[in-house]
């Protein structure tokens, strides 16, 4: 039993790999047809039909470019820091369920349709996800280079000031389902989904997602235009596709982790599709959102960055939670 | 400390000097030096910035010009009159149309020759589209440096209509050597008056769409309000002018205070701002870019017909129907192409209102065929002197929003 248990897990892990390693390929191809359409330019169309094979480009490009590395770089922190960034985003998919509520019969096997369910659930993905501060932190330490240090400053700044505002956004969540345990929110969401009585949850969620992840406009870590490419300056070839591939896996998770506890993972209003679907297709709105913001605002600047985070964010999730409980707890009461 | 000393002293320091950085200076902590440029995303060629730095923000700066020096006032020594025209294109290369009537001014200055009326129309209308096209292209790339991705694409979209109608009318986009001394090189072509009245049509709906995105837009007002404030004292003293100088509430157009071909005919204001800050400086070019389509509309609706080039022989080659008939024009014809004309000796200053700002032409002549000396008055140059002082105690974030709002082009700072 524990043999097949192990067995089951090692083969959905490899599947949520790669489906993720592909999902990020096309997310690049996904934004920067998206951001063509929205600059009036048509965006890759060269290689293969609509560009489809433009992502196996890059990534071939980007596996034969050669890898300089800078002088002077702490070798041995420098070789791990992008290898941290893409694990800490791989490994919290884990808690995804992409369909349910019951199992995938194959087999004559009950598969879930999660690698983890675990009942700590979302907390497995805050403490995942801080782990990817280290990442970026110490590529930037590590690169010896001023332009890196400072993204390294701002993006471990800004990632440690959000995800208080990103978790406490989640607390009203765990309040109304009753469980931090992902399968549980999701099915407390059967008959509405979360995001109608806790839209501003949601709004908070998003926001501090976005800022998380280092996305437009909150994008300061590696603003092209100020820190040349902030912490992953100094990093070239398969190194930098490291980064840039935590990148897009974190904004596939947020996405994800949104769909799932604010839009009702894989319900659909009306069933006409089945669950993985429509959780897919929840996901790719969000990202449409990403994108949409980014070819739209203008960066902010640090500081500001700093003050909504700790000013309006922050106060206004605890807000959040404070009147989820109240009434909440009010209604237990009244029935 | 070093804040005193640099109101002492305000743009006395240059890098060999290095008053500010020097040991008495030192402070307790220690401050990292970050060196932006020569070859960095946002400095808009090649400058190069030495920033002192306290965590983000910026305790020093000392601006480091040089690296695209080209010699093009030296180069002009060398030219005939004709020749340094295609020079003059070269400085603000954002706009070479106005730098070439810049020049030919200063050289009909010093030969008093009279510019035929459709020759000073169609000047006005080749600067006025140079400066939309300038201003197009600053805030694409000053939007770009704030972040504003779509936006650099949409101000491109519409420079290139531009470009266009310098292709049209000179056969080159950007480079467009149209002037002559004594007129222009060609008559419009057929057709171009049409394809400016659809520009003219279209340009404020897009600007429009522009300013919808940007102009009420409240990450682009805090990253622009009370940023890089400039008070019209320290940027008089400075020698700052053009669209920088106006944003802080001087009212000082060359097309207005001293008009040139014949700007004091036309019907436009010249946008002011008050708070002399980035967002200001924003708000300025936007409206400057509505004041040059309402002088394009008169222009092309008051376009006097007649010569475009002057009918004085000495200066101005002769129309090649007269070649087969005229023995002098031959002569003209012959001189003209193989040494040029001289000028009277003497000495002019002519200058033009550049997108940038005023852009003279000091020109000494000691009777040759070729100027004695040439200086340029870059309003690049000038407007980039008030840099250090305006970075000072700003985050690095603001000290890109600054460079870009300052629209200075290298080219033109390293003559």
């Amino acid at each position: 039993m524990t043999t097949e248990v192990v067995v089951e897990t090692l083969i959905k892990a490899a599947i949520v790999i790669g489906a993720l390693l592909t999902g990020f390929a096309y997310l690049t191809l996904f934004e920067r047809k998206v951001q063509a359409r929205m600059q009036q330019r048509p965006g890759p169309n060269r290689v293969g039909p609509w560009g489809l094979l433009q992502p196996a480009a890059d990534g071939l490009k980007l596996f034969f470019k050669s890898s300089s590395m800078p002088a002077g770089r702490d070798h041995f922190l420098y070789l791990l820091a992008p290898l941290i960034s893409v694990c800490a985003a791989l490994a919290s998919f884990a808690i995804i369920p992409i369909s349910g509520p019951g199992t995938l019969n194959l087999f004559g096997y009950h598969i879930g349709w999660y690698i983890m369910n675990a009942n700590i659930g979302v907390l497995w993905y805050f403490a995942v996800t801080s782990f990817g501060v280290y990442g970026i932190f110490l590529a930037g330490y590590a690169s010896n280079s001023k332009y890196s240090m400072l993204g390294a400053l701002r993006s471990s700044a800004q990632m440690i000031s959000y995800e208080m505002a990103l978790g406490l956004s989640l607390v009203p969540v765990f309040i109304l389902a009753g469980s931090t345990r992902m399968v549980d929110i999701v099915n407390a969401q059967h008959t509405w989904w979360f995001i109608l009585p806790l839209l501003p949850a949601f709004f908070l969620y998003l926001v501090a997602g976005i800022a998380e992840t280092n996305r437009a406009p909150f994008d300061l870590p590696e603003a092209e235009t100020e820190l040349v490419a902030g912490y992953h300056t100094e990093y070239s070839g398969m190194r930098f596709a490291l980064f840039f591939m935590a990148e897009y896996i974190n904004m596939i998770i947020v996405s994800s982790i949104a769909a799932i506890v604010f839009l009702g993972g894989w319900w659909g209003p009306f069933g006409i599709l089945p669950g993985p679907w429509w959780f897919l297709l929840k996901v790719v709105v969000l990202l449409y959102v990403y994108v949409w913001l980014r070819a739209t605002l203008p960066r902010m600047r640090y500081d500001r960055l700093m003050a909504l985070g700790w000013k309006s964010l922050l106060p206004l999730s605890l807000a959040m939670m404070m009147v989820t409980a109240v009434v909440v707890v009010a209604a237990q009461g009244g029935a | 400390m070093a804040e005193t000393r640099i109101a002492q002293e305000p743009f006395g320091p240059g890098p060999q000097q290095d008053a500010v950085f020097g040991p008495e200076h030192e402070p307790e902590t220690e401050w990292m030096e970050l060196n932006m440029g020569p070859q960095h995303p946002s400095t808009h060629g090649v400058l190069r910035v030495r920033l002192k730095l306290d965590g983000e923000r910026v305790r020093d700066a000392d601006p480091d010009v040089g690296y695209l020096h080209t010699g093009f006032e030296k180069s002009f020594e060398d030219k005939t009159y004709t020749q340094g025209i295609t020079f003059s294109d070269r400085m603000d290369y954002l706009a070479p149309p106005i730098n070439n009537v810049g020049f030919v001014s200063a050289v009909e200055k010093l030969m008093e020759i009279d510019v035929p009326l459709r020759a000073q129309a169609i000047r006005v209308m080749m600067m006025e589209l140079a400066r939309i096209a300038s201003h197009e292209l600053w805030l694409g790339t000053a939007g770009l440096d704030l972040g504003v991705y779509s936006g650099f694409f949409y101000a491109w979209r519409d420079r290139e209509l531009v470009l266009d109608m310098n292709e049209a009318y000179s056969g080159v986009r950007m480079m467009t050597s149209f002037t002559r001394v004594g007129g222009v090189a060609w008559d419009l072509p057929d057709g171009w008056t049409d394809q400016l009245q659809k520009f003219i049509d279209v340009m404020p709906g897009r600007i429009d769409d522009f300013e919808s995105m940007l102009t009420a837009n409240p990450i682009w007002k805090q990253r622009l309000s009370g940023v890089g404030v400039l008070s019209s004292r320290d940027a008089i003293e400075a020698g700052v002018t053009g669209p920088m100088l106006r944003a802080s509430g001087v009212d000082y157009d060359v097309r207005k205070a001293f008009p040139y071909s014949g700007y004091e005919d036309y019907d436009f204001e010249v946008p002011l701002g008050n708070a002399g800050d980035c967002y200001d400086r924003y708000v300025v070019r936007v409206a400057e870019m509505r004041q040059s389509l309402r002088i394009l509309q008169q222009a092309l609706d008051n376009l006097p017909g007649g010569p475009w080039l002057t009918s004085n022989r000495k200066v101005a080659l002769p129309p090649r129907s007269e070649l087969s008939k005229s023995m002098e024009a031959v002569i003209h014809q012959f001189r003209l192409v193989s040494e040029g004309f001289k000028g009277p000796v003497g000495d002019v200053y002519a200058f033009v209102e550049s997108p940038r700002g005023e852009l003279g032409f000091y020109l000494v002549s000691d009777g040759a065929n070729k100027p004695y000396r040439m200086k340029v008055r870059p309003p690049s140059f000038c407007n980039l002197q008030p840099l250090k002082r305006l970075v000072q105690g700003v985050l690095v974030a603001d000290v890109i929003a600054i460079m870009g709002s300052m629209d200075f082009i290298l080219g033109d700072v390293d003559r």
